[in-house]
This record gives C-alpha cells, sequence and structure tokens, in this order.
C-alpha cells in the first residue's frame, strides 16, 4: 500500500478495497464472438427456413435446373483463398510488420470482391432466367440465404477498406490491432456460412 | 356501425395504392382525424408536447439534457432514462386498456357505437406491442442497466457507447409506433402479426410495416444491449467476486441477457421475412407460391417463449434482492435460486409449441411440449418456496417493496396454477385463444413482471436519488394495482370458460355483460395505481428534503448499497475486494471503512451523440420505408452507416478523472455509513 495512512487498510485481515485503479482487459473481442453467436442464429433460422421451403418450386425451376456448379465452385474458391490471406495478414501483423499485413488485406479485400463479383453475375444470370425470388418459396429462401451471407461479405469488405485506412493513419495500436483481430473472426465466420451455404444449397441442389 | 368499419377499411386500400415517387404514400387522407376519438388524443398529445418543449426551453433546460442526459454513456442515467421511457409508454399502453375495456362492457351489453372494429382491433394490437416491448422490455432494461453494475463493483458497462446506443434504437421504435397513431395506422393483426393475415394480401395497409420497422429497429438495439451486459457480468466483476459470490439480481440479469442474445436474432430474423414478403414479393409466409404461414408461428414463438422469461426473469432477481433485506436474514437457498434461473432459461427454448397446440401438430409433439412446459414449473415452485423460507422466522418488515413482494408471491402462483391447466394439450383446446387465456397471461405479467417493477422501483428509488418514495401515494398504487387486477381479470377467466374468444369486439349475447362490467370496473381501479404512481412520484421529488434517506437506508446488503445515494458518476472511488456473497452485509459485519484518502485517478468513458444521431437517421429510415419513400430511407440508411463509420475515426474515446476532482466528490458529500 503506497500510503501508509489509507483507510482501506486491511480490516481483520481483509482487504475491503483495491488501493490502484482497477483495470480490466478489454471485453471487445468476447463481445464479438457473442455478436457472431447471434449472427449465426440469423443464419440458423435462414438454413432452417431453406430446409422447410426449399422444394417448394410451385411449377417454378428447381435447383439442378439453375445452379452452374463449376463457377459457384470457382466462387468458394475465391472465399476460401480469402480466409487464408486473412490469416497471413494476422500473422505477419502479430510479427508487426504493416506493410505486409496492409498488402495481404488488400489481397484478402480483392478474393472478397472476386466473389462478390461471382455472386452478382450469378444472381444476374437467374433473373434473366426469371427465377427472382418472386416466384417461389424456394427462390425466395434461396436468394434469401445467399444474399444476406453475400451482404455480409460486403459489409466486411466494407469494414476492409476502413480498417486499411485506419491502419494507415494511426499504424498497429492496441485498438486497431483489436479492430483487425475482430474482422478476422467475421471473415472466417463468413467462410464457415458459406461452407454450409455451399453443401447444404449448391451440393444437395445439384446431386439430389 | 358496418358502413364506418367498410369506410375506414376502404380508406385504408384507397392510400396504399397511390405511390409518389417522392411523397411515397404520404398524402394529405392519411390523418386518422375523421375519429373523433384520435383527433382528441392528437390534440391533447400536441399540447403536452409543446408545453413540454416550452417548459424545457423556457428554464434552458436543453443544453443541460444534451450533454448530461442525451449523450451520457453512465450506465445510471441511461437506465433512469430508460425507466422514463418505459413509465411513458405505460400511460399510452394502459389507455389502450382503458378502451379496450369500457368497448367490451359496452359492446357485449348491446352498444356498438364505442368503437369502429378496425379502430378495435389497431387498439389491441397497439396494447400488446407496447406493453411487452416499450414498457415490460425498457423497464427491465433500466434496472439492469442501473442496478447490475453497481452490484458487481463495477464503474459502468463494457460497452458504454453501445449502451447509449441501444437506448436510441429502442427510442426509435418507440417514436415510430407513437406516429402510428396519428399518422397513418398501426397494424390490426394482434400482437405478433401472425401471416397470412398481416402479409399484404390482407393488411394492405401501412400498420404492419409500422409494426416491422418499429420492432425490428427497436430490437436490434435489445440483442446490443444484451451482448453489453453479459461481457460486462463476466469480464468486470469486482476482484473476489466469484461466480457463487454474485448476487442473486446479477445472476438473473446474467441468465436475461444469455436469454436475449439468443432469442432476439430468430425474431430480427422472422421480422425480415415477414418485411420481405410484403416488400419484395417474396412467398416466405404467403399462401401461394409454396409459403407456408405456419413456419411464422413456429419461429415467431421461438423467440416470443424465451421472451416470457426475458421479462419475469429479472424480476425474479428483484424479488430475490427484496426478501432477504426485508426479513433481515440472508437468501434461503442461493444456490437452488441459482441451479433454478439456469434451468428455466434452457427450460424456456423447450416449449414454443405450447402457443399453438391447436395447430395441430399431432398427439406426440403435443404432449411433448406439454410435458416440457409443466416442468418449467419446477424450477419456479422451488423459488417461491425459497422466498418463503427466507421469510420464514425471519424479521419482516412490511415496507412497500415487501408488500409488493407478498401481493407477487399470491397472484403469481394462481397465475402459474392457470398456466399449468394451459399446457395440458386437451384443456388447451378447449381453452386457447380465449378469454381464459388472455386472464393468464395478465396474471403472470402484471403479477410478476408489473408487480415486481414497482418493488424494484420502491426499493432502489432511495439509492438513485438519496430520498425514499412517498409511502402514502405508494399504498393506494399498491391497492389501486393489486385490487384492481383482480376485479379486472377474474371475470374474464370465467368469460373464457364461457366460451368468449380473445380481440372480440361485437357480441350477440348480452349475457356476457355483467362480467364485462365488472372487469371494466377492475381497468379503472388499475387507472387509479397507476395515477397514484405518478402522484407518489411527483410528491416524493416535492418533499425530497423531508424524505431524505442515508446511503444504506434498508440496511442492504449487497455492493450497490456501499457506495453512496446516489452513485457519484465512477460509482466507486476504489473499487471494493469481496470475499463473501452478500459482500456489503460482510464489509459491515467486519467494520469496513469507507475510504477518505488514497484516491487515483479513475478512468472513465467520454460522452457521445453518435448514439443519438445514427438513431434518428435510422428512424426517418425506418419511416421511409413505411411510407415508400425509397430516396428517402436510401438517404437515412448511408447516412446511419456513414455515422457509423466516421465514429469509428474517433480513438479518443476515454479520460482520467483528475485526483482533485474524485477528492472533491469524495470528501464535500456524506460518505457511506458503516456499520456501528
Amino acid at each position: 500500500m503506497a500510503n501508509p495512512t489509507h483507510p482501506a487498510e486491511p480490516v481483520d485481515g481483509f482487504d475491503f478495497y483495491v488501493a490502484e485503479d482497477e483495470h480490466h482487459e478489454p471485453g471487445t473481442m468476447l463481445g464479438f464472438w457473442m455478436y457472431l453467436m447471434s449472427d449465426s442464429l440469423i443464419f440458423g433460422i435462414l438454413f432452417a427456413v431453406y430446409a422447410v421451403l426449399g422444394a417448394n418450386y410451385a411449377a417454378g425451376p428447381a435447383p439442378s435446373d439453375l445452379f452452374e456448379i463449376e463457377k459457384i465452385l470457382l466462387a468458394t474458391a475465391f472465399l476460401l483463398l480469402s480466409s487464408i490471406t486473412y490469416g497471413f495478414a494476422v500473422i505477419t501483423m502479430q510479427e508487426g510488420k504493416q506493410k505486409a499485413m496492409m498488402l495481404w488485406l488488400i489481397v484478402t479485400g480483392v478474393f472478397g470482391l472476386g466473389f462478390l463479383a461471382m455472386e452478382v453475375m450469378e444472381f444476374m444470370h437467374l433473373a434473366h432466367l426469371g427465377a427472382v425470388p418472386g416466384v417461389s418459396a424456394f427462390l425466395s429462401s434461396f436468394w434469401f440465404l445467399v444474399g444476406t451471407h453475400g451482404l455480409h461479405v460486403a459489409s466486411g469488405v466494407v469494414w476492409l477498406v476502413v480498417l486499411l485506412i485506419q491502419v494507415q493513419k494511426h499504424g498497429l495500436t492496441p485498438a486497431n490491432k483489436r479492430r483487425i483481430l475482430c474482422l478476422s473472426l467475421f471473415w472466417h465466420f463468413l467462410d464457415l456460412i458459406w461452407i454450409g451455404v455451399f453443401s447444404f444449397v449448391y451440393l444437395t441442389g445439384v446431386l439430389l | 356501425m358496418a358502413d364506418v368499419t367498410n369506410a375506414v377499411a376502404g380508406h385504408s386500400a384507397e392510400i396504399t395504392n397511390q405511390v409518389h415517387w417522392f411523397w411515397g404514400k404520404l398524402s394529405w387522407d392519411i390523418f386518422p382525424f375523421y375519429d373523433p376519438l384520435i383527433l382528441g388524443t392528437f390534440i391533447v398529445t400536441i399540447l403536452l408536447g409543446v408545453s413540454v418543449v416550452g417548459f424545457v426551453t423556457y428554464k434552458r433546460l436543453w443544453g443541460y439534457l444534451w450533454t448530461e442526459w442525451f449523450t451520457s454513456v453512465d450506465h445510471k442515467k441511461i437506465g433512469i432514462m430508460y425507466m422514463i421511457l418505459a413509465t411513458v409508454m405505460l400511460i399510452r399502453g394502459f389507455s389502450d386498456a382503458i378502451l379496450m375495456r369500457i368497448h367490451q362492457a359496452l359492446a357485449s351489453a348491446g352498444i356498438l357505437e364505442f368503437l369502429p372494429a378496425y379502430h378495435y382491433d389497431q387498439v389491441f394490437t397497439a396494447h400488446g406491442v407496447i406493453m411487452i416491448f416499450f414498457v415490460a422490455m425498457p423497464f427491465i432494461t433500466g434496472f439492469m442497466n442501473y442496478i447490475m453494475p453497481l452490484q458487481i463493483g463495477a464503474r459502468d458497462v463494457a460497452f458504454p457507447f453501445l449502451n447509449n446506443f441501444s437506448f436510441w434504437l429502442t427510442f426509435s421504435g418507440v417514436v415510430l409506433i407513437m406516429l402510428s397513431l396519428f399518422v397513418g395506422e398501426f397494424a390490426a393483426t394482434g400482437w405478433l402479426a401472425f401471416p397470412p393475415l398481416s402479409g399484404l394480401e390482407f393488411s394492405p395497409g401501412v400498420g404492419v410495416d409500422y409494426y416491422l420497422w418499429s420492432l425490428n429497429i427497436a430490437g436490434i438495439g435489445t440483442t446490443l444491449s444484451g451482448i453489453n451486459l453479459i461481457v460486462t457480468i463476466v469480464k468486470m466483476r469486482a476482484p473476489g467476486m466469484t461466480w457463487m459470490k454474485m448476487p442473486i439480481f446479477t445472476w438473473s440479469t446474467l441468465v436475461t441477457n444469455v436469454l436475449i442474445v439468443a432469442s432476439f436474432p430468430v425474431l430480427t430474423a422472422t421480422l425480415a421475412l415477414l418485411t420481405a414478403d410484403r416488400y419484395l414479393g417474396t412467398h416466405f409466409f404467403t399462401n401461394d407460391s409454396g409459403g407456408n404461414a405456419m413456419m411464422y408461428i413456429n419461429l415467431i414463438w421461438i423467440w416470443g417463449h424465451p421472451e416470457v422469461y426475458i421479462l419475469i426473469l429479472p424480476v425474479f432477481g428483484i424479488f430475490s434482492e427484496i426478501v432477504p433485506t426485508f426479513t433481515r436474514k440472508r437468501l434461503f437457498g442461493y444456490t437452488s435460486m441459482v441451479y433454478a434461473l439456469c434451468v428455466i432459461t434452457i427450460l424456456s427454448y423447450l416449449v414454443w409449441l405450447h402457443h399453438f397446440f391447436t395447430m395441430g401438430a399431432g398427439a406426440d409433439v403435443n404432449s411433448f411440449f406439454g410435458i416440457t412446459t409443466m416442468i418449467i414449473s419446477i424450477p419456479t415452485g422451488a423459488k417461491l418456496f425459497n422466498w418463503l423460507f427466507t421469510m420464514y422466522k425471519g424479521r419482516i418488515h412490511f415496507e412497500l417493496p415487501m408488500m409488493w413482494v407478498i401481493a407477487f408471491m399470491i397472484t403469481f402462483t394462481i397465475g402459474g396454477m392457470t398456466g399449468v391447466l394451459l399446457a395440458v394439450p386437451p384443456a388447451d383446446y378447449v381453452l386457447h385463444n380465449s378469454l381464459f387465456l388472455v386472464a393468464h397471461f395478465h396474471n403472470v405479467i402484471i403479477g410478476g413482471v408489473i408487480f415486481g417493477i414497482f418493488a424494484g422501483i420502491n426499493y432502489w428509488w432511495p439509492k438513485a436519488f438519496g430520498f425514499y418514495l412517498d409511502t402514502f401515494w405508494g399504498k393506494v398504487s399498491f391497492y389501486g394495482w393489486v385490487g384492481g387486477f383482480w376485479v379486472a381479470f377474474m371475470p374474464l377467466y370465467i368469460l373464457g370458460l364461457m366460451g368468449v374468444t380473445r380481440r372480440l369486439s361485437q357480441f350477440e349475447d348480452t349475457s356476457y355483460a355483467p362480467l364485462f362490467a365488472i372487469a371494466a370496473v377492475g381497468v379503472f381501479m388499475i387507472a387509479l395505481g397507476v395515477v397514484a404512481f405518478v402522484v407518489q412520484i411527483a410528491v416524493s421529488i416535492k418533499n425530497r428534503e423531508a424524505l431524505a434517506c442515508g446511503n444504506d437506508p434498508w440496511e442492504g446488503r449487497t455492493l450497490e448499497w456501499s457506495t453512496t445515494s446516489p452513485p457519484p458518476y465512477y460509482n466507486f472511488a476504489l473499487t471494493p475486494r469481496v470475499y463473501a456473497l452478500d459482500a456489503w452485509q460482510h464489509m459491515k459485519e467486519n467494520g469496513a471503512k469507507a475510504p477518505t484518502s488514497g484516491f487515483v485517478p479513475i478512468h472513465m468513458p467520454k460522452p457521445t451523440a453518435s448514439g443519438l444521431v445514427i438513431s434518428g437517421f435510422m428512424t426517418v429510415m425506418g419511416f421511409a420505408m413505411i411510407w415508400h419513400i425509397w430516396w428517402l430511407a436510401a438517404l437515412g440508411f448511408i447516412a446511419s452507416v456513414a455515422w457509423g463509420i466516421a465514429h469509428t475515426f474517433n480513438y479518443d474515446r476515454d479520460y482520467h478523472v483528475p485526483l482533485d476532482e474524485v477528492t472533491a466528490i469524495e470528501t464535500g458529500r456524506p460518505v457511506a455509513v458503516l456499520a456501528e
């Protein structure tokens, strides 16, 4: 105890007050994990809705009429690769190499944009075929599940750009590192969701 | 009468079909002032609004409100703002209740002119939505915000800005739902807006859109607040406060927020799907093209059942704090209380189907959910016995909070028993959607949640403001509410058994009239309770000098009573160290002395206007979406995202309270009264 006349000195062996200002490690990562859990519930609902409605074609097209699995595979590859490059970004961040990290983040963003471009092309193709959400419950749930994932990726890309600017401005400060780790969690989470979409929607759609 | 209804319905259909590129669906016809009741309410609201704004301007309080309240990230101020919001909305929601009881009393006696059917349908929908989302939820969120950080010895919540943002998102939902009273219409679908009734085909007006945007915006706020409070409890407890030394209210806050985070996303997703059906022409819940309306019923109740536990668990926590304090004993069966809370949390996810036994899932499914529902009464019963055993041989002080507790224990037990009756599927086939059900859930929500809220307000008011609440008006409010509840709702049980279904606006049989008349008398007794509550607060503020109290007026047991009343904005000059459950009681017993020197600079978050501004943009976006003003909706969305991003560029979010200021505050005011 720094101050000998400190009134909060131990009484009967109990030291009732903390002498220093109490510091808590920031709960940001825990909070972000919890946000991801809540987001995965939203996707859980969308998957469940697809499971219930996915076969209600209402005399409209079925998955095998629509899905071009090779292109989807390429888009999937883009997204999986972007997860790896994000991993490299985090490794270089922990080594304190700001330039290299930003480079890897840019590569990640380009892969993300590639994925989004493929998705937009797919949606345009579907719209061209007349397979729009209003046709059947199957198409409603398909567009909504894939579209919600796409919106998440798009907001991830926006976030990535914002972070690049912030790292450029302030360097690898603890706050920025925390943000990069949060986006990392978000990015891998979207990858995981996409693996679900790819296997549950596209693969079963063309195989079954 | 029928003409009026058709005219109103036709009116509503007429205004939906024209969408102007600039004004959307807005036109001069949208104001429902053909109804004298709404016109009168509108005039009174405008007068009230103008006088409040005028008063604040006259007293030059805008600057004070802006810097000290609206932009504050102090969990205590945000908690109080939640409570004020809930109180105002309680009056709104209760006005709807009075309208309904008058209408049914008259209509059952053959007098049908009071409310047109279409208006009556909006009233019962608004009543349910407001009472659950904008009265009960803000009240319990207010308590959790204010009390929990104090109980765990923290300075604020984990994410102070997010806390402020959550409040303003809730406020945004309130603004939209209040607007619907005067601009357009509200949903006429019942409080959960079941499709296909709530779909575009059968509800073409803007009412359901008001419902959807109001709840979705407020719901996001609730989810964020849930995450925030969980992280606060997990990460920011005072040193020494292990899980089983946590105050029971903090435990109930923890499990409640786990429920919030695990159920509100379901609500968000479900409402988003209904929104898509209405705006994008999708077929999730439509009758045609493969949609499935029954899926909505399932999804909404997967959120809806945990929601009722989100409301009741925190008040179980409140009761568990009050009973030991006013019996001068420690809580009987603390450990079993904690386990009961956790078990209820898990079980609340396994019962949702009991809300629609009659939908036809079959005998096997129904019996599974009937049994899980009955199982929930076991941990709940354990809690009641724990409170009883705490009181047993205790020195019971019949102060106002304790009176509310006893009223709760009796009322809630009856409500719980009628709930177990409804959990029996064959019985439910008779009672489903009858007034028996309405009486049951009011029995548990009023007798549980509302009584708990009043118990909590009377208990913690002296902590928050440094003076007691007036006892006389508190007792008037108590007898009004408790007596009124029994008079208003027992007739509904009987009417339900006689076969009256809920939400009826017209009756062919006048033999129901006497019971409806008794229920109407009851609602006016409750009105006395509501008015007396407002009077109680006003009188107490007026007599605050005479009612002044010490820091620990009830001889409390938990840490919130160890700081001053009201607490300084940093809560604790020095963080307390915890050695036992009932930490403050332990400190008093061991002669702890409040620190008078040895202070250090305190690390605190800075206020910010971002939460208010972003929520403002989101309100504009919601309003524009409701009225199909696409350009304005896009602007609102872009503005809120842009402001959110801009907010992340501000790294200067905290500061240290200088030592001088801490010392001045700590020595310039009465310090905590400690055990003699």
